[in-house]
């Protein structure tokens, strides 16, 4: 055991993370439960609805810096989109284009969009790339971090990979098309969900990290996001040269990878030799592992 | 609409449309002179490989013909699902797409999309979605889960989801329900070289989507809850 006692990310609520990520006592909330800002298509099918339909938004302190942060509660309909939830997001992101704070941090965790209003949900989600990527014109840095126990996937899957930079501890997951929705599709023999280590080492953060879609791989403490989103709170460029430099790294991958069926294979040609060992290492020893390979 | 009848009444003019696979690409003459095209046929599942060819498509229009409108011909079934394109992260992949597409935007091309096939899910929000303006023909289908299997994710009875969906717009599938609630502009139903053209002339705008549908009364609570958190002073 350490002798700094760590507060899990993945178990903490949306409303917890807020409070350890950003400086003590310095968030305020926007549309707080107190408002009773809810679903009325939850409402509409006598659902449950929560008061701040799922998602916290709100400003506060980083380091003294002034940041906008949304945070997405997986344990109200898995953090899913609908109209309302994706409204306050793009709102918080418009806000950052006029207000121009030192950057938003996203803390998702979805499983996209929410299904009982799902037009209405997949609109917002696409709201909120817009609006994403709008800040991000106006020179806003926007963070993903993810590390709850929904993972982020389907169109919030997007939305991350919109970001200037995303963060993962290696409990978090990112994919568009989840283990059992692919599963439902095309059968157990496409992706057996059940298999928690092929889940795993397909849509976990060591694997993203490695890759390349995840600039940073923490560990499952709350401390260490902070820590992360601070190191990488800055605005990259959305220009002409940043994308052909993308396209040409995206293309790179798929030449390279393209004919791997799974992430041993990947990690394998990537130089790292002890494959299976991989899973079991902590985020430090990973990093080491890591270390100038790939990406 | 067979694909290349769809050219044909776009583009009288003539086209230098080509087919490679699923993903199309080239340019067509309008009123305006010439426009680029990109998009997909065949109801494309969308996965890494035609991801990144549209992106690459939209780069080379930036690179080679700074503000040449785009049309995006909007055809899929969504991204494609298999676990290999997840293990590529085919989200990256999307999200280049749309940011390649939000440069273009940024850098004054004119992005109009119009539906002529089938739009779901992943495909269409990475691509269609990000347009300015977005048109489809009427017997356009969009969606992003049909009616059973939303009731069977949902738990909710089909019957229940059906009834719903009559006097709601945001259950159903269909092309009439995104127009009410703003994600379609208008259906183009007569010429569709003169729509195009009446496309062509209109200015470039920001995401006025929660706006149209508010009126049009398909949402009612998006416009609203981002204008407060957007111009909040207690915060």
């Amino acid at each position: 055991m350490s002798a700094s006692r760590k507060h899990s990310y993945y178990e903490a609520s949306a409303r917890q993370r807020v409070l350890g990520v950003l400086d003590r006592g310095s968030f305020r909330e926007i549309l707080p439960p107190r408002e009773r800002v809810t679903s009325p298509h939850l409402a509409a099918l006598e659902l449950p609805v929560s008061f701040d339909d799922g998602v916290i938004v709100g400003e506060g302190l980083l380091d003294g810096k002034t940041v906008l942060v949304a945070a997405q509660e997986g344990g109200f309909m898995g953090g899913a989109v609908g109209e309302v939830h994706g409204a306050k997001i793009t709102g918080l992101l418009e806000r950052a284009k006029d207000e121009r704070p030192a950057g938003v941090l996203l803390l998702i965790e979805s499983g996209g969009v929410r299904l009982h209003e799902a037009n209405a949900g997949l609109i917002a989600v696409s709201e909120i790339m817009r609006a994403l990527v709008e800040a991000r014109l106006a020179g806003v840095a926007v963070l993903a971090l993810i590390g709850g126990a929904y993972g982020c996937f389907g169109g919030m899957a997007i939305v991350a990979r919109c970001c200037d930079a995303l963060i993962m501890s290696e409990e978090g997951r990112l994919g568009l098309s989840g283990p059992e929705v692919i599963e439902t599709v095309m059968g157990a023999e496409e992706f057996d969900s059940r298999d928690r280590a092929l889940v795993w080492r397909t849509t976990g953060g060591k694997h993203r990290y490695l890759l390349g879609e995840a600039d940073a791989l923490v560990a499952d403490d709350i401390a260490a996001f902070r820590a992360a989103a601070l190191q990488h709170l800055g605005s990259r460029p959305l220009d002409a040269q940043a994308l052909e430099a993308e396209h040409a790294l995206l293309a790179e991958r798929l030449g390279r990878f393209g004919d791997c069926a799974d992430a041993h294979e990947i990690w394998r040609r990537l130089g790292i030799a002890d494959v299976e060992r991989l899973p079991l290492l902590e985020a430090a020893e990973f990093l080491a592992v890591a270390a100038g390979r790939g990406r | 609409m067979e694909f290349p009848r769809l050219l044909d009444e776009l583009f009288p003019r003539g086209h230098r449309v080509q087919v490679e696979g699923q993903v199309v690409w080239g340019s067509g003459g309008s009123g305006a002179g010439e426009i680029a095209v990109i998009g997909t046929t065949g109801r494309a599942a969308i996965g890494v490989e035609i991801a990144l060819a549209l992106a690459g498509h939209v780069l080379d229009v930036v690179r080679r013909h700074p503000g040449r409108p785009i049309l995006l011909l909007v055809d899929t079934s969504g991204q494609r699902l298999s676990r290999r394109d997840e293990l590529l992260g085919i989200n990256g992949y999307l999200a280049h797409l749309a940011k390649a597409l939000a440069l273009a935007r940024a850098q004054g091309h004119l992005l109009v999309a119009l539906v002529y096939g089938e739009a779901v899910s992943g495909g269409f929000l990475s691509f269609g979605m990000m347009a300015d303006y977005v048109y489809a023909l009427r017997d356009a289908q969009v969606r992003v889960m049909n009616l059973a299997a939303m009731a069977r994710v949902t738990k909710i009875p089909l019957e229940r989801l059906e009834a719903l969906s009559r006097t709601s717009p945001v259950f159903a599938p269909g092309v009439e329900n995104y127009v009410k609630m703003g994600a379609v502009d208008a259906l183009w139903e007569g010429d569709l070289a003169l729509e195009l053209a009446a496309a062509l002339r209109k200015p470039p705008r920001p995401d006025v989507r929660r706006a149209l549908g508010f009126e049009r009364g398909g949402r009612a609570q998006a416009l609203e809850v981002a204008r407060r958190v957007r111009e909040a002073t207690d915060a």
